[in-house]
């Protein structure tokens, strides 16, 4: 990172999280009842949510890394490490029943506590201790710690 | 027909998603970095625990900045209410929060990201994978609503 940009860098972050907090508010996904509502197929509304966020950054990801050769801050462009196999798989079954069962992902959780819904709390707090129970599965899972 | 399928309309769904999509741009060409929000969950730990699985490079070079994009998550969710835009309450049961909870938590981290991840970031990079993970997860919660909907609980 350039040294200029040890100010920049931060802010641009928070901005970003902090536009996407907002469309999260506004699009009401942050009320778990909103995403239960489109997951028993009583209002589709979600699927604008999807197509518009998606659609905008299909354009922004596709096109940016050809045009750029680096970000405006002078970074590179990082792909997204995965690898789809059986244990991902497990994963996405896991969240799809979580998610399922109350309605809350990880970005809607934090902009819905924004958004004054301190029951959401406890929905972080379980997310935390799941991803701590994840981290260290994975380690017992493979002694050497080759994770 | 299609207000059968939008009971509420699609104008707060569609200008709420672009903003979201607006960003995870804005981070990505700044950046470069690819906006999910769940690695945060992990990488958080990092701070904290000693384990080779927090240790890796991957979370502990990137806990900063997730620290500071949740940050901006959270104010983002207040600025809304701060400017008098309006939110329902919500009810849901504590425990489903937390059981539900406790499976995203885990299941995002293994499946490699979740709605953000998986939805917007690798859809966006047309990665294969990716799709393969949201409609897993897409249909496992259909699924899962459905049920505990027709269950009554």
């Amino acid at each position: 990172m350039h040294s200029d940009h040890k100010f920049l860098d931060p802010l641009a972050t928070l901005v970003s999280g902090l536009l996407f907090g907002f469309g999260l508010a506004w699009s009401t996904m942050i009320r778990p009842e909103s995403v239960l509502a489109f997951l028993t197929l009583y209002d589709l509304g979600l699927l604008f949510v999807l197509g518009s966020a998606v659609g905008l950054n299909l354009v922004v990801y596709q096109l940016m890394p050809r045009l750029c050769r680096r970000t405006l801050l002078g970074t590179d462009f990082q792909q997204r490490p995965f690898a789809m196999d059986r244990s991902t798989l497990l994963g996405g079954i896991l969240f799809g029943i979580g998610w399922g069962i109350c309605g809350v992902c990880p970005g809607p959780a934090l902009a819905g506590l924004g958004a004054g819904n301190l029951d959401l709390l406890i929905a972080l707090a379980a997310i935390f201790v799941g991803a701590l129970l994840h981290g260290l599965w994975v380690d017992a899972r493979s002694p050497q710690g080759d994770a | 027909m299609l207000s059968a399928l939008f009971p509420l309309g699609i104008t707060h769904y569609a200008l709420g998603g672009a903003l979201m999509g607006l960003g995870v741009a804005l981070l990505y060409v700044t950046t470069g970095r690819p906006g999910g929000v769940s690695t945060f969950f992990s990488s958080s730990w990092s701070w904290l625990l000693k384990t080779p699985f927090f240790r890796q490079a991957s979370l502990v070079d990137s806990r900063r900045w997730r620290l500071i994009y949740t940050l901006g998550l959270v104010l983002g969710g207040g600025l809304y209410v701060l400017v008098g835009l309006p939110v329902e309450a919500s009810h849901i049961p504590a425990w489903k929060l937390a059981f539900g909870g406790l499976l995203i938590g885990f299941g995002a981290r293994l499946g490699g990201g979740c709605t953000s991840g998986h939805g917007i970031c690798g859809m966006a990079s047309l990665s294969p994978g990716s799709f393969l993970m949201v409609v897993t997860f897409l249909g496992m919660g259909i699924v899962t609503a459905s049920l505990f909907k027709w269950l009554g609980v």
